[in-house]
């Protein structure tokens, strides 16, 4: 009964998690160059960006500790560390670790994005890139619910909305923003 | 404190204008200007905080003074 609630926990809170990524990753592209979705004020689309993705690394990490204390599933703690050594569908819960420590790596940089600089802090965001489409083929990889029609809606549902977000992104009637001129440095507020 | 912007890193994003109304308002092109003076009244220096964490650019800054 208790790996049974294990195994629960541990599907169902990765699939909250990569919908949860999927808010951030569209939110991200949508906010790009300081245009947001809908006229919303701008820091309403930044600080929900954050917070998705502090919920999203929660329920990450939720899903990570269920299944290794799981008896039943057959990962190790060895596999969470080192990508693609798994014994269990060693390619599928390899994209898993690698997403994971791609976003491991995007937090502690934000995290200490102001001793970092705002060029550092970026190149690393940018591998959101590469977390998210990898978190999307971990879950129906290895999902153990990829034989199920919920599992492919949502997966193309995530999809279909950071293809929406790109679209809106490098369509025509986005408006792009005035860029500046002048350049005065280190000024005080007047 | 005293509200500090980096000029060269600021984009106009206007996070900043939209978290901090009372110090701050955006000019016509969208960049961050003080409304009087740069100081920082003392109720006010959680919410500046805030604004300096919300910073896309990280161009906002609050430097010591008054």
């Amino acid at each position: 009964m208790t790996s049974d609630a294990l195994w629960f926990v541990g599907r169902g809170s990765g699939v909250i998690s990569l919908v949860l990524l999927t808010v951030v990753v569209a939110l991200g592209i949508g906010a790009r160059s300081g245009r947001t979705p809908f006229d919303l004020p701008r820091f309403a689309v930044n600080l929900l960006h954050r917070n998705a993705a502090l919920t999203a690394i929660v329920f990450l990490a939720a899903h990570i500790i269920s299944l290794l204390i799981d008896p039943l599933a057959p990962i190790t703690i060895f596999d969470a560390i080192f990508p693609f050594s798994s014994t269990y569908r060693p390619f599928w819960q390899g994209l898993g670790t690698l997403g994971m420590e791609l976003m491991a790596a995007i937090l502690l940089t934000t995290l200490f994005r102001h001793r970092l600089g705002a060029r550092g802090w970026r190149a690393v965001h940018w591998l959101a890139y590469l977390c998210w489409p990898v978190a999307l083929a971990h879950g129906l990889g290895t999902g153990s619910d990829n034989n199920t029609w919920w599992l492919w809606a949502i997966t193309m549902i995530c999809l279909a909305a950071v293809a929406a977000a790109v679209f809106w992104r490098v369509s025509p009637r986005f408006d792009p923003p005035r860029r500046r001129v002048a350049v005065r440095p280190f000024e005080e507020v007047r | 404190m005293r509200l500090h912007i980096d000029r060269t890193a600021c984009d106009g994003r206007g996070l900043c204008a939209e978290l901090l109304p009372e110090l701050l308002e955006s000019d016509e092109w969208g960049f961050p200007m003080a409304r009087g003076s740069s100081g920082v009244p003392e109720e006010l220096t959680r919410a500046a905080r805030r604004a300096v964490d919300r910073c896309p650019k990280l161009a906002f800054h609050l430097a010591p003074g008054s």
